[in-house]
């Protein structure tokens, strides 16, 4: 008993240790907010189009019996951030024929119809979330953010965030490959 | 002294300060401060250190629509907080809820404080039982007391 009870500090040492080495970690973002629509059904939500845009609106069954799983994307015109990942976004819609859909998330349309004149738009859908009541059901903190759902409906993976940068578009790129939108060969 | 405190106090009032904003409330007291019940115990999914009622983000302001609008259609204060549980998670609630993911935290420092207290304890209690050294065996206090006798019996001679 006595031998055992030797070790104890020991023991202790070693859960302390292991907590602070998970603590502090770089790799990991404490302000990671933790969403619950993984693995489950999509929210539901119905969206007009966004008004001067030729592109239809988006509503939930949209995304329900689709061929392959699709990429919702949360922009809005007056977030910088989206401008950085459109580029990547535009390539996965055109280059790699992934279907794109968007929620305008609190934007004037007039600003969102210039915005994507100017940057040119890849989405099949944009929903225009004005109240940005779409984005609460859809459990978003901010903009951007972009969802991957499987073909009958199931939110497969959020990032938050800008998909841009090596590590996020590598990331993001394999989640799509799970999700079958993407050929391995194409990674 | 008292200075101090006023001054402390003083300085802390603006810290309260709420981000409702006038536009945002009820118009009956009594839903509004239902309202800020509610609101009190809801993270605001930004700045997550806040609940939502001091928080400017824009989310948070839709939060707090969003609770008003749940309490005007008759929801409990529990329903409201459901109704923002099932779509933030359990992360949106700033007092953890008590369920299997939870245990750890919730029964942690209670255990380690009983189990400090049971070390603290144990190692009193050992060292109070610890026999005095400076006390006699039976064996000496006999030896001491034929000693003694043989001493007395000497002197009589």
């Amino acid at each position: 008993m006595k031998r055992i009870l030797a070790f104890l500090p020991l023991l202790v040492a070693v859960v302390f240790g292991g907590f602070f080495l998970w603590g502090l970690n770089p790799d990991r973002d404490p302000n990671e907010v933790p969403s619950v629509l993984i693995a489950q059904p999509a929210p539901d939500f119905d969206l007009e189009p966004v008004v001067g845009v030729e592109t239809p609106g988006l509503s939930r069954s949209n995304l329900v019996g689709t061929e392959t799983a699709v990429i919702l994307n949360v922009f809005a015109s007056w977030c910088v951030p989206c401008r950085a990942e459109h580029a990547v976004l535009t390539s996965l819609a055109e280059r790699d024929g992934i279907r794109l859909f968007g929620i305008n998330y609190k934007d004037e349309p007039e600003d969102a119809a210039r915005w994507l004149t100017e940057l040119g738009n890849p989405y099949a859908r944009i929903g225009s979330d004005i109240s940005g009541r779409a984005g609460i059901e859809w459990g978003i903190s901010g903009v951007p953010e972009t969802f991957i759902v499987s073909s009958d409906g199931t939110v497969l993976y959020r990032h938050v965030g800008p998909v841009v940068g090596e590590v996020a578009v590598g990331k993001f790129r394999e989640a799509l490959v799970q999700a079958g939108a993407l050929l391995r060969e194409d990674l | 002294m008292l200075r101090l405190f006023v001054l402390l106090f003083a300085m802390a009032i603006p810290m309260a300060a709420l981000a409702v904003e006038p536009d945002e409330m009820l118009d009956d007291p009594v839903l509004e401060a239902r309202a800020r019940e509610v609101s009190k115990g809801l993270r605001c999914v930004v700045c997550l250190n806040q609940d939502i009622d001091s928080s400017n983000a824009g989310v948070a302001r839709d939060l707090r629509l969003l609770v008003r609008e749940r309490i005007v259609a008759g929801d409990s204060n529990d329903e409201a907080l459901a109704f923002i549980r099932a779509r933030y998670g359990d992360y949106v609630l700033l007092k953890p809820p008590l369920n299997t993911r939870t245990y750890v935290l919730w029964f942690a420092p209670p255990a380690m404080l009983v189990m400090a207290l049971g070390v603290g304890l144990a190692t009193l209690l050992r060292r109070r039982k610890k026999p005095d050294p400076r006390a006699l065996s039976d064996a000496e206090e006999h030896e001491i007391k034929q000693f003694i006798d043989d001493q007395q019996a000497g002197e009589n001679i």
